[in-house]
């Protein structure tokens, strides 16, 4: 039961992008850790900045 | 395996038959009422054939959908706008980018003409047309590394093609917006409870954005369950400022001021920055639809209500209050959204196909996603006609056509046949907490009225003030959203226009460029807003017909590309998919255009409006308040048929464009070369596989 309820709570926080930062730290990890000169990891903030920013330049909202 | 394959044709048959009956059922009935139970039924179970039948052949055949395809959300991860994302997260985040106010307005204002013609078009419309349209082109833009639709019109058809994309994305933009403010703007008109409550979500807003930003970043959840908790005070504060004897007059206004309030508001919202104002707000507005949307579904299943409008009302022939012309084409352009609505082959073609992990997705986003604000518009069109006819017509009704007054409107309303007394009105508002609910035109109030008594009946009948204000709270919230989104990208795009002529005026972040742009769009829809309130007739009977013929002609454009691909793609065969609704819209749009222009009905044609209202102010027989605002509708009627004029010509510029291209296809000719990405095997897909 508790289970589900971690599932369906790692759920919403997904579709909502409250998780969005830990998936991009993940995703850093896996692709550019490699490199020597691989740039930092964002900060919580200026990454959170960079996303929303960026999920707003084109139309992503309908009638 | 035999057995199972045997259980599910028998279940497939038996939906189909459920199905076929609720159809019959809601088309043959002829008695008092029907229970809204049947429009659910019948509505369930032709999504459910079209989505598992229909959608699956055009995934598996015309498509030729390819799993082990790798996609631009694969191959050109980033991790910020290219992300291979969770199919339930990407059709989350699509659901809500398609679902506006749009499948709720429209519906409202089309019951005029019956419960019926509206459902049947809702339903068809949706799983032939509107869902194929956004399949499609969520397909073709996958295959394209997540091009716009304005792009793939340029690359696949030509430059003509692209350049109308563009300018019918931009106009509709502007009529879109000026329709919905005016929604807005009939539902706060003299109502300081509603004003208040709408006016306490920007500073909501605004708290949950610096929340998100700067004291706790990038904690979506937490700041919008502060938002959502704080907009539910604000309608409690709204009842308590609407008693209140030195606050009510500061929210107590006639429309021009609350219309020049939107204005202002729209270019506050354009020019600040996103996260202070239209991405925290775009939570909260998204939070608040899925959850009443959901709360709207339940107490309809709990309550079943009884549906009170006649299935076809004699305003078929054109004579309607609310909007003037016949069923056909009218009711199709009437509701876009909710059938087919040509503004979101720009989502499918935008953020959606950078999200997708697999192809296999396309048909649950494209076609589900579709079917679900379909699912929408249904209930809007329940919650409106379980209203009493007599109700539905008297808050629907402009001033302009039952007149101000309330003995006059009831007289005008019961000689239609639709039984309505001024108590029972004056009951209903003082229920609602409103002083008058005549003549509020545009949906959002009767839907309001509509939601609330389904609310009331369901979860406590004390409330009911409460469910009204809640009501037209969520709808203003997320028409303000598309209101600020729209103009936002407006900006963007003249920006882009600007930016070939200046550099400097192209950039985003140029500030007398930003105040430049921002200021012309907003004047494009302030403009109508402001014609549209100042209308006797209310407004939205001109600018929602012209924002449906929009729409509708940019889904036209959406399906020329995607049959011009699927013709030089060699899927002659297969063009019909998207070649019928074209067909179909072409007839439609092109009909109600030419009605616009050239009806000699003044209730119809802009032309005819435009010179009775000359005649009769020559002659003075307008009276003063009329014939002061006359010159400036009389310039705007004319301004609007050529607006009309001018998409028509653009569609059938673009459809010419497009069947020169087939025809140079099909005899041999050389054609622009399909613009779509070579194959690169899925990474993902073989991980998959080998664990």
């Amino acid at each position: 039961m508790l289970n589900i309820f971690k599932k369906l709570w790692c759920f919403i926080r997904h579709v909502s992008g409250d998780d969005a930062y830990e998936q991009y730290l993940k995703h850093h990890a896996e692709f550019h850790q490699a490199t020597v000169d691989a740039p930092p990891a964002l900060s919580r903030k200026a990454f959170f900045k960079l996303w929303q920013d960026s999920k707003w330049k084109g139309i992503n909202r309908c009638c | 395996m035999m057995m199972n394959q045997n259980i599910k044709t028998i279940l497939w048959v038996a939906v189909a038959f459920l199905g076929a009956f609720a159809v019959a059922g809601i088309a043959l009935n002829r008695g008092e009422s029907i229970n809204a139970l049947w429009l659910i039924t019948a509505a369930v179970c032709i999504y459910a054939i079209g989505y598992r039948f229909y959608a699956a052949w055009i995934a598996a055949k015309v498509l030729v959908i390819d799993e082990t395809r790798a996609t631009p959300a694969e191959r050109l991860d980033n991790g910020r706008d290219f992300v291979p994302t969770n199919k339930w997260v990407v059709f989350g985040h699509h659901f809500a980018a398609i679902a506006g106010p749009g499948p709720l307005i429209g519906p409202t204002l089309a019951a005029q003409f019956g419960y019926l013609p509206g459902t049947l078009w809702i339903l068809i419309g949706a799983v032939l047309g509107g869902a194929v349209q956004d399949m499609v082109t969520l397909f073709f833009s996958t295959r394209r590394n997540g091009r716009s639709l304005g792009q793939m019109a340029r690359d696949e058809i030509g430059v003509v093609g692209g350049s109308a994309a563009l300018i019918g994305t931009f106009l509709i933009m502007i009529i879109l917006i000026a329709v919905l403010g005016l929604v807005v703007v009939n539902a706060m008109k003299h109502s300081p409870w509603a004003t208040s409550t709408v006016a306490a979500t920007i500073p909501i807003a605004m708290i949950v954005g610096v929340y998100m930003r700067n004291i706790r970043p990038g904690r979506v959840l937490e700041a919008s369950i502060i938002g959502v908790v704080l907009l539910l005070l604000s309608v409690g504060l709204g009842g308590w400022v609407d008693h209140h004897e030195t606050l009510r007059p500061l929210f107590d206004h006639d429309g021009l001021p609350l219309a020049y309030a939107i204005i202002l508001y729209g270019f506050a919202a354009a020019v600040l920055p996103v996260w202070l104002l239209l991405a925290p707000r775009d939570y909260l507005s998204t939070f608040m639809k899925l959850g009443t949307i959901l709360l709207l579904a339940i107490a309809i299943i709990i309550l079943r209500p009884e549906i009170h409008m006649p299935a076809v009302t004699q305003f078929v022939d054109g004579t309607g209050p609310i909007f003037g012309g016949k069923l056909f084409p009218f009711v199709f352009i009437t509701i876009a959204c909710g059938a087919i609505s040509g503004f979101h082959a720009l989502i499918a073609s935008g953020t959606t196909p950078k999200l997708l992990g697999n192809e296999r997705d396309i048909r649950m986003i494209g076609y589900g996603g579709m079917l679900l604000e379909s699912f929408v518009a249904i209930m809007a069109m329940i919650a409106a006609t379980v209203l009493e006819p007599g109700v539905f017509f008297a808050i629907n009704s402009p001033a302009g056509v039952v007149g101000k007054e309330a003995v006059d409107a009831v007289a005008k309303i019961n000689s239609w046949g639709f039984a309505v007394t001024v108590e029972q009105m004056q009951q209903l508002a003082s229920d609602m907490g409103e002083t008058t609910l005549f003549s509020r035109t545009g949906g959002a109030p009767s839907l309001a009225v509509g939601m609330a008594s389904i609310f009331g009946s369901a979860f406590g009948k004390e409330l009911l003030a409460l469910w009204y204000h809640f009501a037209i709270m969520f709808e203003a919230i997320f028409i303000l959203t598309t209101l600020d989104a729209g103009t936002r990208v407006g900006r963007f795009m003249l920006q882009d226009l600007l930016g070939n002529f200046n550099k400097k005026l192209g950039e985003t972040s140029y500030t007398p460029s930003v105040i430049l742009t921002s200021s012309i769009v907003v004047v494009g829809w302030g403009y109508f807003l402001y014609i549209g309130v100042i209308d006797p007739n209310g407004g939205v009977n001109i600018l929602w017909p012209l924002f449906g013929i929009a729409n509708q002609m940019l889904a036209a454009i959406a399906l020329c590309v995607a049959t011009g691909i699927l013709v030089k793609s060699g899927k002659l065969r297969y063009a019909w998919v998207t070649g019928l609704p074209l067909v179909w819209l072409v007839i439609i749009t092109t009909t109600a255009a030419y009605e616009k222009i050239f009806s000699a009905d003044v209730r119809v044609g802009f032309f005819a409006a435009a010179n009775d209202m000359s005649s009769k102010l020559a002659l003075g027989l307008l009276p003063p308040e009329k014939a002061a605002v006359a010159p400036q509708l009389i310039f705007n009627q004319h301004l609007d048929a050529y607006l009309t004029l001018f998409f028509v010509v653009v569609l059938w510029v673009v459809i010419l464009d497009m069947l020169r291209l087939c025809l140079r296809y099909l005899s041999g000719k050389p054609v622009l070369k399909l613009s779509e990405v070579p194959h690169e095997p899925s990474r993902l897909v073989e991980h998959w596989v080998r664990d």
